[in-house]
């Protein structure tokens, strides 16, 4: 059960990222709930490398009697989990940029006004 | 060094170090610049028909980045996996890669003069390059994770540049739609592609394709790829960013998002065909599919009545185009490709192209009229064959190609699609065909209003547009007329090797598993 924990936090993070997402009409609180899910995906994949009583997979840091590749996280997934983190910050700079520019022509950040692009 | 055997890695390498280097060459004026994006442009198209030659006459080429042998086997420890990206190019990809090509480089042309007198034009095609090595990324790698990786380098950058026009409202609107549902897209691409890892250990397209073993997690995996590529390639329901993408961007960079689009659209096929399609029965997802097709060429075909913005209209035939795509795939799914579903992934994958090459005209031609009359609205257009007689020619052998008449190119690959769609239920060719006349009837209302009828005093001194923007308008035209006559020209030589690399799923595995 406390293995599954990770799990069920993934599951919250992206239901709460998909709740602000659909039903935030704030333009910044639906960039925060991307931003969101994209946290929960990292954790998923954060938490997929895990293994039970493992050492951070540095080589040259390993502690005595550490069998190599079995006492160690899976490297993978962190490789994945830097490289998506730091796409997340590119989306999310270009995202507040367009937000930005979006509020000086609108004078509003909200999505139900911001509707000039329709039918 | 041989250009042959690295040319996968320059493909990519060669229009990212262009992107970068842009704004330094910027430095030394407009014309040194434009100069420079071409040449970089051609150099990658060199590149693309080298690596084509290879594809054809060797089969699927594969390029390793990383290590040499899959693991490193000492005498002192077990052996250790080692984590290397292999890109695998086969006839689909470089098929995609060949269109992603050709209308980089036509918006490229075409840009020249159409965004000669925008500020931060030095920023717009360094953007443009990222978005061509985004597509290209996506359509030659043969790793998930790396696919995940350049559909956001396309998306980035596509976005950014549909908000080229920053002083238009709209246009950030759109801009900020495409970035979110790219970006919510990607992140669910991720999280599919997280449950296969999870699974099987590998993010290599090929090893997760030899070992599914069709669990209930498999499932939840393929829903959310095909649900994320399906949006991202702009499939009804799913289609809401694209009208506003397409309508609001520069109509150059709406020329480049069409293939960035594909490109997502590859992905799709790439997982139902070469990932899925061993292990798994796919009628029940080719069923969504189709139903997911006539959904997208319905609301396509009928919104296109109701607008009144130029760009729009076309952005929602457009809609309509991928509709027809997708049915083609999907009834090539449905049927198998041992069998009757060949001729539909023939027409399915030529329409690829002609759908590129049709609704990229209009855009352009579209583009001609903004650029001319600065005049988005149809109403308030008129009379526009009396001055721009070139414009009014391409937009015609547009329209016609778009709409599916005999000889343009549109009709060449709707053929194909209808003949495969009336096996699987002539009900569905029906359907096909008159939204495809509808598209017409619409098409030709849309030519009467901006280019025939009286003219417009507004629009008394308006001139032709410049000569960039008529020689790539003139290219397009003179290949949709080509390959409307001589259709064989391009199925024999390019589309034949998509359909048996998507049908040839071993072939794919082999290359990689093989040599192991």
């Amino acid at each position: 059960m406390i293995y599954n924990i990770p799990y069920i936090a993934v599951a919250a993070l992206i239901m709460i990222g998909l709740y602000a997402i659909l039903f935030k009409r704030n333009l910044i609180k639906i960039v925060i709930g991307i931003t969101i899910l994209e946290s929960g995906v990292n954790l998923f994949l954060i938490t997929l490398g895990y293994r039970k009583n493992a050492v951070a997979p540095i080589y040259t840091n390993l502690p005595e009697g550490t069998s190599i590749p079995e006492g160690m996280t899976l490297p993978v997934p962190q490789a994945l989990t830097l490289t998506s983190i730091v796409i997340g910050v590119a989306v999310l700079a270009l995202m507040l940029a367009i937000s930005i520019q979006i509020y000086k022509k609108y004078r509003t950040l909200d999505v139900a006004k911001i509707r000039r692009l329709k039918g | 060094m041989n250009i042959a055997t690295h040319s996968p890695a320059l493909i990519i390498a060669i229009p990212l170090l262009g992107a970068f280097l842009t704004p330094l060459i910027g430095k030394l004026g407009r014309r040194v610049r434009d100069a420079f994006v071409l040449i970089i442009l051609i150099l990658t198209s060199i590149i693309g028909i080298i690596l084509a030659q290879q594809v054809y006459s060797e089969g699927v080429v594969e390029y390793v980045f990383g290590g040499s042998s899959p693991s490193i086997n000492s005498s002192t420890t077990s052996s250790i996996p080692i984590v290397r990206i292999i890109f695998e190019i086969d006839g689909m990809s470089i098929f995609m890669a060949m269109i992603s090509l050709l209308l980089a480089f036509f918006a490229a042309l075409y840009s020249i003069s159409f965004v000669k007198d925008e500020n931060g034009s030095d920023r717009y095609y360094t953007l443009l390059l990222l978005l061509l090595v985004g597509m290209l990324g996506m359509e030659l790698t043969g790793d998930m994770f790396n696919f995940f990786v350049f559909i956001e380098i396309a998306s980035i950058s596509a976005s950014a540049l549909i908000a080229f026009s920053v002083d238009r409202g709209e246009s950030l609107e759109a801009a900020i739609k495409y970035l979110a549902i790219s970006s919510i897209g990607a992140l669910f691409l991720l999280f599919a592609i997280g449950l296969l890892y999870g699974q099987y250990d590998a993010l290599n397209m090929a090893m997760i394709a030899n070992s599914l073993s069709n669990t209930y997690i498999d499932k939840i995996a393929l829903i959310l790829l095909i649900g994320s590529l399906a949006m991202k390639s702009g499939i009804a329901p799913m289609h809401m960013w694209m009208p506003d993408a397409y309508g609001e961007a520069p109509s150059s960079v709406t020329f480049a998002i069409i293939a960035a689009t594909q490109a997502s659209l590859y992905g799709l096929i790439r997982v139902c065909f070469t990932i899925y399609g061993k292990a798994f029965d796919m009628q029940a997802i080719a069923g969504v599919l189709v139903a997911l097709a006539f959904a997208s060429i319905f609301i396509g075909a009928t919104m296109t009545l109701i607008q009144s913005s130029l760009t729009r209209a076309i952005a929602y035939a457009a809609v309509a185009e991928m509709g027809y795509i997708l049915l083609g795939i999907g009834t090539a799914l449905f049927l198998g490709v041992e069998a009757h579903g060949a001729v539909a992934l023939k027409g399915g994958i030529f329409h690829i192209f002609n759908d590129a090459l049709d609704m990229g005209l209009l855009f352009l031609a579209a583009g001609s009229i903004i650029y001319a009359t600065k005049e988005r609205n149809m109403n308030n257009l008129g009379g526009l064959a009396r001055r721009m007689r070139f414009t009014t020619i391409f937009f015609l052998i547009g329209l016609l190609a778009a709409s599916g008449m005999p000889p343009m190119n549109g009709f060449a690959s709707k053929i194909l699609i209808y003949e495969s769609t009336y096996t699987l239920n002539p009900i569905l060719a029906i359907i096909a065909i008159l939204s495809s006349i509808l598209m017409l009837a619409i098409f030709v209302r849309i030519f009467y209003s901006v280019f025939l009828g009286p003219e417009n005093p507004n629009l008394k001194d308006i001139k032709e547009v410049p000569k960039p923007m008529l020689i790539s308008m003139a290219c397009i035209s003179l290949i949709i007329i080509l390959l409307g006559i001589f259709p064989s020209l391009v199925v024999d030589s390019i589309v034949n090797p998509a359909v048996h690399a998507l049908s040839n799923v071993d072939a794919y595995i082999g290359s990689i598993l093989g040599g192991v």
